[in-house]
């Protein structure tokens, strides 16, 4: 072989692996995306049912209901529309009536949100960065969402962040 | 006054770094040594101003001196005194000031022990070193002070976030740091060889043992980090594919690359253009990683703070380094003659294959981690890529270089016989291969993956194991013989070999917890009993303590297995009064490599509560791994051969002129 045969193996490997890398990426990017939605966004955009996503907004005061064998359910709100979520499981300790709030799932056939995770991660603002960015984006902000916050500067290293999975596969489908 | 102390520490120490860069670098310009060696002294002296500005800001903390803003937000008189000292690095501006104390250790570390490398190279790195720290004492003083005042002091300060107070906060972040900020030494001297414009394979050996430093310390990090999220979110999940994970996996996958690819410049002179490149990539992805990081551009579970001219700040020192480096890369890399001709099946063929797969596995993930970014800001819609995106990208690719490990070690330099080595592997590929009949017949035909991929990390232990057996002899020679050559073997060799079965190792752990991983969920009242994965776990009754800064609920479970106890396990819930938060402290046992998980949820009205129970199969095997893995890596660094240019400055000169 003479060196630039070598060197052209080389290259041809390199660019095997790249091609390889990016056929499995524009795979992988083809059906596993979760966009994120409010309840506004859903409504307006009449999302199948079965298809998942991330939904967002703040949990409605006086909507959480808890039902046997930590089945509960309880509406997400962004001041433009409703949304009913169903979720089995047990909710992370930052979850609070009021407060933002993110779940992953799917809409059933009756238009409930079927949430297989829900999150409860915030700052001390009590408030998810996706909400909040499209609460004011909507013009439904109220600044005291942000009234805890005394300080901008003082966050923790890592802010509390539970996740609650309402299976043990949730996470690594 | 020790706030002020410190402060003017601070400034005394990036002005030392002024100094540091530039006179250095004129006096290599003029070939001027005592211009030079004020890089050795400034260094030191920029360590031990640096390191006081620490100390001080340790003894604020400590002393609980709520008149400093960033004691007063993060800390709180009751707090246990290891918190106090942890918290320290547990916000933004103390954990910049660890950053920049790490990095003018690794300076000052250059300084005090690089005695053999030539003067001008030593001038240059620290040179560069100090580009680096002046850049980032700038931003600590204008944008992230910690030693600013408050006017009118408070009486209680606002204490630590309360996931943050663990003890795994006392090392997880100095680790990673360690690993991160370690990168910038072999940039340094990536950086110094270009403006030199002259490589060769002892600069490879001067670099190596750095590289592999902080390797170790990354590695150590990032399985520190994933334990840490396991038992303090309280879901067990240990991995999150989250972005502020992805930023210390990048550099990690790009600096196990770089390890390899220095490996090939020293012992054959080849790849050099190459290595260099990815000493700049590694350091460059760790400053993306404290980009990433530090700015809160991303939503994620480790949320930052959110002061925009923070986040500019870093990123006009990301964009001025890696631009910066990458063009003088652009400029100079072809005056850097190649050397060392090899065929493609060779080690060397091997160790581009192992740098080909990293790299884009590390591309992979940068893809994964800037996409949603990039569509947020370009296409103004939201979205998330997660644990499925990398299973269909990222495990493939780790899948196909799993496959390699055991083939790399065993081909020869320069040309290698792969047939040879495949009949050598025979054995381990056998035992894999009854790997996975075995755990196929016993799991009676479930998923197919798990016992694949099962059967492939078997195959990367004993290809691992053979190597090791063939080196030594056993089994063919006398057992005496074997010892003597196991002894005579060099380090590195035994290194090569844990750190590749520390992968193999993980690798089962990964796929057993995920694959046969047990969950019960379910609202428990007193003396109910739980059945999981064949233990009774029996909640006995809930009790309230108070802690120095918490009340928690304690549920006292027995753990019994066919009737006979085992254990009593206690998980919690604590409640933060200062900050009104709480957080969900699991219970863990061990049998094995398993592990039996608590975490509480609510107490319902009727004083029942909510529990969840997980029992984890093999789950210790993934942190295993990355122990062995650095293990393999301080064996690697002990090896006689690394010591030059290796923190041993006194036998390091002696072996100096027989390895030349």
């Amino acid at each position: 072989m003479t060196r630039k045969q070598r060197r052209m193996t080389i290259i041809g490997g390199s660019l095997g692996v790249l091609a390889l890398a990016a056929a499995l990426v524009l795979n992988a990017l083809r059906d596993s995306i979760v966009f994120f939605s409010t309840p506004t966004m859903v409504a307006e955009k009449h999302v199948q049912p079965g298809k998942r996503f991330r939904l967002g907004g703040l949990v409605q005061p006086g909507s959480l209901q808890r039902g046997d064998n930590l089945a509960v359910t309880f509406e997400v709100a962004d001041g433009g529309a409703k949304l009913p979520v169903a979720y089995k499981g047990i909710l992370p300790d930052l979850f609070r009536e009021g407060q933002g709030v993110v779940a992953e799932g799917a809409l059933d056939g009756n238009g409930v949100f079927k949430a297989d995770t829900v999150l409860a991660k915030h700052d001390e603002t009590y408030m998810p960065k996706d909400v909040a960015d499209a609460l004011k984006k909507q013009g439904h902000w109220k600044d005291d969402y942000g009234a805890k916050d005394s300080n901008k500067n003082s966050d923790g290293m890592k802010p509390a962040a539970t996740t609650a999975q309402g299976n043990s596969q949730g996470a690594v489908r | 006054m020790i706030a002020e102390a410190g402060h003017y520490a601070l400034v005394l120490a990036l002005a030392l770094a002024l100094i540091q860069s530039f006179v250095p670098v004129i006096g290599a310009r003029l070939r001027d040594p005592a211009l030079m060696n004020v890089a050795r002294s400034t260094a030191l002296a920029q360590l031990l101003f640096v390191g006081a500005s620490f100390i001080a800001l340790v003894t604020l903390h400590v002393n609980s001196d709520f008149s400093v803003a960033n004691v007063y937000e993060n800390s709180h008189s009751m707090k246990p005194l290891i918190y106090k000292i942890t918290g320290v690095w547990g916000n933004h501006e103390g954990s910049m000031l660890l950053w920049v104390s790490i990095l003018a250790l690794f300076g000052g570390l250059v300084a005090a022990f690089g005695n053999n490398l030539p003067l001008s190279l030593r001038a240059h790195v620290l040179a560069v070193q100090a580009w680096i720290a002046s850049a980032f004492y700038l931003f600590i003083l204008i944008t992230s002070n910690p030693f600013l005042r408050i006017v009118n002091p408070p009486i209680e300060g606002r204490d630590l976030n309360p996931v943050l107070q663990d003890i795994g906060l006392a090392v997880h972040p100095p680790m990673l740091y360690l690993g991160y900020v370690g990168f910038s030494i072999s940039f340094s001297f990536a950086i110094a060889a270009l403006i030199e414009g002259r490589i060769d394979a002892a600069w490879a050996r001067w670099v190596r043992p750095w590289t592999l430093v902080a390797w170790i310390f990354l590695t150590l990090g990032i399985a520190m980090g994933s334990y840490w999220a396991y038992y303090e979110l309280g879901w067990g999940g240990w991995w999150f594919w989250d972005p502020v994970e992805n930023a210390s996996l990048m550099p990690w996958l790009a600096g196990t690359a770089l390890l390899h690819s220095a490996l090939v410049m020293e012992k054959r002179n080849a790849l050099k253009v190459w290595t260099i490149l990815l000493s700049i990539l590694t350091f460059s992805l760790s400053l993306l990683g404290t980009f990433l990081v530090r700015s809160g551009v991303i939503t994620s579970v480790h949320a930052f703070a959110n002061d925009p001219t923070r986040g500019v700040f870093i990123l006009l020192i990301l964009c001025l380094f890696i631009g910066g480096s990458l063009s003088l890369f652009a400029g100079r890399a072809t005056s850097l003659k190649q050397g060392g001709l090899f065929a493609p099946i060779s080690r060397e063929g091997a160790l581009v294959l192992n740098n080909l797969l990293l790299t884009v596995a590390c591309a992979v993930v940068l893809f994964g981690t800037l996409y949603p970014l990039a569509m947020e800001v370009l296409a103004d819609f939201k979205m998330s890529v997660g644990a499925p995106f990398y299973n269909l990208s990222f495990v493939p690719l780790f899948v196909l270089l799993l496959l390699a490990v055991p083939f790399g070690p065993m081909l020869a330099w320069k040309r290698g016989d792969l047939l040879g080595v495949t009949q050598r592997l025979l054995a381990a590929g056998v035992a894999g291969l009854v790997v996975i009949a075995l755990v196929w017949a016993w799991t009676r035909g479930g998923s197919a993956l798990a016992p694949l991929a099962i059967g492939l990390g078997v195959f990367v232990i004993a290809g691992a194991v053979t190597d090791m057996v063939e080196r030594t002899g056993l089994f063919r020679l006398p057992f005496t013989t074997t010892l003597h050559r196991a002894r005579g073997l060099p380090r590195s060799a035994w290194g090569t070999a844990f750190a590749h079965a520390g992968l193999g190792v993980a690798m089962i752990g990964i796929v057993c917890e995920t694959t046969w991983n047990s969950e019960y969920i379910a609202t428990m009242k007193p003396n109910d009993v739980a059945q999981v994965a064949g233990y009774d776990l029996k909640l006995d009754g809930l009790l309230e303590r108070q802690g120095p800064n918490y009340r928690e609920m304690i549920a006292q479970f027995n753990v019994s297995r066919g009737g006979e106890p085992l254990s009593v396990m206690t998980p919690s819930k604590r409640n933060f009064t200062t900050r009104g938060s709480s957080t969900t402290e699991a219970a863990l046992l061990t049998r094995g490599a398993s592990q039996l998980y608590i975490s509480l949820g609510d107490v319902t009205p009727e004083g029942a509560i909510a529990v969840r129970i997980y029992h984890k199969p093999l789950v210790l095997l993934i942190w295993w791994g990355p122990v062995l893995m650095a293990f393999g890596g301080v064996l690697s660094l002990s090896d006689r051969r690394l010591r030059v240019g290796a923190p041993k400055p006194a036998r390091a000169r002696q072996r100096l002129q027989p390895a030349e």
